[in-house]
């Protein structure tokens, strides 16, 4: 299962629409909504938090939260 | 402030430039006031509108919605949610970022829902050219239904037209829902909660459901049934979830049709520059080096006033000595009042090179990165991310340090982040250490560059660092909390930081700082002077039996009065209460006089180089006021008959006053916001226990 914790630094997802009930909502009122492009720009030194960026927002966000954001990998 | 004032709320993202729109609005007519029943700070100023109508403008804290996750962030609610006539806003200002439109009109949605006249300021439109972004503000204009400003704060562009616009907005005095959320959700459910209340809009009544935030307006009554839609709590979330998408889709709608970016324009040094900061090396190095320049700068760029200031202050105690007819008022103004001020006066320029600093980091948008490298470090200690920032905010004071910590949501990280930051080197300590250092090592360059003085300061700071960094980790393991940690954290473009903000960020703090510590110091100085002017029996005697004692019959006039006023100062009730606690702070290498400084700190740290000024200038009756730093030097210990202040004894007051809680504005402010006397009083004592060991153990073995 794919998820935001499972992409490569530069990769890019869509978050899936069963998602929904896992972002809190206080990243979903920051843009990380479903169908959403998400890139991961960096994953920080000790593999933890990691640095993504998704509708235009730069975000940090943990591990913990990220590995429970489901999304569809853009096909290669 | 008078009736006819509008008052104006500033709202919007963090890092949209909504403090530099204030800052224009207001210039230097802002205060810092405090929220009735709560501590955060109340940014509050006035600006004139037009030659016959003036505004009062607060600032509010920067927050991405109205639904709150931290304390910070509640307050933007609870004004809000206000109704009462007196205190909440005739007009809202939303302050937007061009180039993060599309998330700043959620929180612009949110607000137009509450019906309150609102007026939408885009700023950083210099920027737009050159981000590749147009837009076609008539259409926005009308798809919003709101008055739309577009500014550049930075430039001062537009800052006319916010005025007028403010003006326009509440002469109109309308106000119209945006969204309609209750349509697309579920109309029944939304129309009974609407019915609840006439004075509330339908958003206000669902924000106080959604949130567990009632105004003291409501009745008991409207409150039992607003408890009633709290029943059902997943529906809740599941509609909060909906109103957020819902607002995005709408959003979207309007912005495809009035917003268009050209992203090849853009350029991207924000990439970039998060390459080099947030590597898994570089970044770290860098932080390091940062840390390191600020400290060393500390030293030495403050050390130049700092001896001015000094020299000034014995001077015009040597001048009034001179020129004013002696008495107790004149007693009173050499020895109480002009070195207390002296000695609060003297820390202004390490105090401002510090803020000064901290406010560049912030400015910059380089402490979010700082919080993304060090949260996972932090977090092995029981702590966050964001807990760096009063960590490194302790440095200058612990009072701004523990009220920064609002912004982590999670109770136990916050807590622990508040017990643990009076372990770091405030700029209190700093003088104390500033004085001791320049005792007890010598003013040399190591490795032909490195200030050895300066290397001492560096390893206290660290020691105060690493103390409160182990201390969290005992607290993580010991404190049986549990609270869900939430971490989110937005990492700005790099912004070059306006020096308008800086100033008066710095001018803020230095206030702050000469108004709150200053007056306890002050007030403390005029006390001490007392204490040890004034005394019982033995005090009054004490001139009589210098001169009649045999032993003194050989002394020449000036050595009689020098030994006169040292034990009259011995017999004076400070001299009493010093030597009363002289037996338990002999051990770690302290007499009396000592014991006088360490009693008074705990009022206030820097207090302590008052009182030894105070005491010293007592003593020191009829000689020139030299300065404070000769006199501590010269200060023999009459049981070796070597220096006072020689290396072990130096050692053991900084470690000293290195773990001891000794700041009674601190331990105030850990009540407040703690809301219980349980956690400043194990600071207080836990903190004063490892300072006497610690202490202890450093003097025995040093010497």
């Amino acid at each position: 299962m794919s998820t935001i914790a499972t992409l490569n630094i530069g990769e890019i997802g869509y978050i899936s629409e069963e998602s929904l009930d896992f972002i809190p909502l206080k990243l979903l009122e920051m843009g990380c909504l479903p169908g959403a492009e998400v890139e991961l720009v960096q994953i920080a030194p000790l593999k933890d938090p990691l640095y993504i960026c998704v509708n235009g927002s730069h975000l940090a966000i943990r591990k913990e939260t990220a590995s429970k954001i489901q999304i569809l990998k853009a096909s290669n | 402030m008078s009736k006819n004032d509008i008052k104006v709320a500033l709202i919007g993202n963090p890092n949209t430039g909504k403090t530099s729109l204030f800052n224009q609005l207001t210039g230097l007519n802002q205060k810092v006031g405090n929220y009735p029943g709560v501590t955060v700070d109340k940014k509050q100023g006035v600006s004139k509108l037009s030659p016959t109508q003036n505004a009062i403008i607060t600032d509010l804290p920067g927050t991405y919605s109205i639904n709150p996750t931290s304390l910070d962030e509640s307050i933007v609610l609870k004004t809000l949610l206000n109704n009462d006539i007196k205190a909440s806003p005739d007009v809202i200002l939303v302050v937007a970022d061009i180039e993060n439109l599309k998330r700043n009109l959620l929180l612009f949605s949110q607000i137009k829902d509450l019906e309150i006249p609102t007026v939408l300021v885009i700023n950083m439109v210099d920027q737009m050219h050159r981000k590749g972004i147009s837009i076609d503000l008539s259409l926005l204009k009308e798809e919003l239904n709101t008055e739309i400003v577009l500014i550049s704060a930075r430039k001062n562009e537009g800052i006319k037209e916010v005025k007028e616009a403010i003006i326009r907005c509440h002469v109109a005095a309308k106000a119209s829902p945006l969204c309609s959320i209750d349509s697309k959700i579920d109309p029944d459910y939304f129309e009974k909660l609407k019915e609840i209340s006439p004075n509330f809009s339908m958003y206000q009544l669902w924000l106080m459901v959604t949130q567990n935030n009632f105004p003291e307006s409501i009745t008991k009554e409207e409150k039992e049934k607003l408890l009633a839609f709290k029943q059902d709590i997943s529906k809740l979330k599941k509609y909060q979830h909906k109103e957020t998408i819902y607002r995005y889709q709408e959003i979207n709608k309007i912005l495809k049709k009035t917003y268009i970016i050209d992203k090849t324009k853009a350029t991207d040094l924000r990439g970039k520059l998060d390459k080099i900061f947030t590597h898994k090396i570089f970044g770290y190095v860098f932080f390091s080096l940062i840390l390191l320049v600020i400290f060393q700068s500390i030293f030495d760029w403050s050390s130049i006033p700092m001896d001015f200031i000094d020299t000034i202050f014995a001077q015009l105690a040597d001048f009034a000595k001179n020129n004013l007819p002696t008495g107790v008022f004149t007693d009173l103004l050499i020895e109480g009042i002009i070195p207390g001020i002296g000695g609060v006066i003297i820390f202004i320029p390490q105090i401002a090179i510090l803020f000064l600093f901290i406010a560049i980091l912030e400015e910059t948008g380089y402490m979010s990165r700082v919080v993304f490298l060090m949260d996972k470090i932090m977090r092995r200690f029981g702590m966050n991310g964001k807990s760096v920032i009063p960590l490194i905010s302790g440095t200058a004071c612990a009072i701004p340090a523990i009220m920064a910590t609002r912004t982590i949501s999670s109770w136990k990280e916050r807590l622990i982040t508040i017990l643990v930051t009076p372990f770091t080197t405030c700029s209190a300590r700093l003088p104390v250490y500033a004085i001791l250092i320049a005792l007890i090592i010598p003013d040399t360059k190591i490795l032909g560059f490195l200030n050895l003085q300066g290397l001492v300061l560096l390893l206290l700071y660290f020691l105060g660092f690493a103390s409160a960094i182990i201390a969290a980790y005992i607290l993580h393991k010991t404190l049986k909390i549990k609270t869900k940690s939430f971490f989110v954290v937005e990492m700005p473009n790099y912004k070059i930081p306006s020096v308008k903000n800086v100033f008066y960020e710095v001018l803020e703090k230095t206030k702050a700082f000469v108004f709150g510590a200053g007056k306890i110091i002050l007030a403390l100085s005029i006390v001490l002077w007392f204490l040890a002017s004034n005394g019982g029996e033995d005090y009054k005697k004490a001139e009589q039996s210098v001169i009649t004692n045999v032993d003194n019959q050989n002394l020449n006039d000036d050595e009689l009065q020098q030994k006169i006023a040292s034990v009259k100062l011995e017999k004076s009730y400070i001299g009493v209460l010093g030597k009363t606690i002289e037996p338990a702070i002999k051990p770690l290498g302290y007499d009396w006089k000592i014991g006088i400084a360490l009693i008074t700190s705990f009022a206030a740290r820097e207090v302590f180089v008052g009182t030894l000024a105070t005491i010293y200038s007592v003593e020191a009756d009829d000689e020139d006021t030299t300065t404070i730093k000769q006199k501590m030097a010269s200060e023999i210990n009459p049981d070796t008959g070597k220096k006072r202040f020689n290396f072990p004894v130096g050692m053991s007051l900084m470690v000293f006053y290195a773990f001891a809680m000794q700041c009674m504005a601190t331990l105030a402010i850990v009540k407040r916001e703690t809301k219980s006397w349980k956690w400043p009083l194990i600071q207080l004592f836990g903190m004063a226990l490892l300072a006497y060991v610690s202490s202890l153990l450093t003097y025995q073995i040093l010497s």
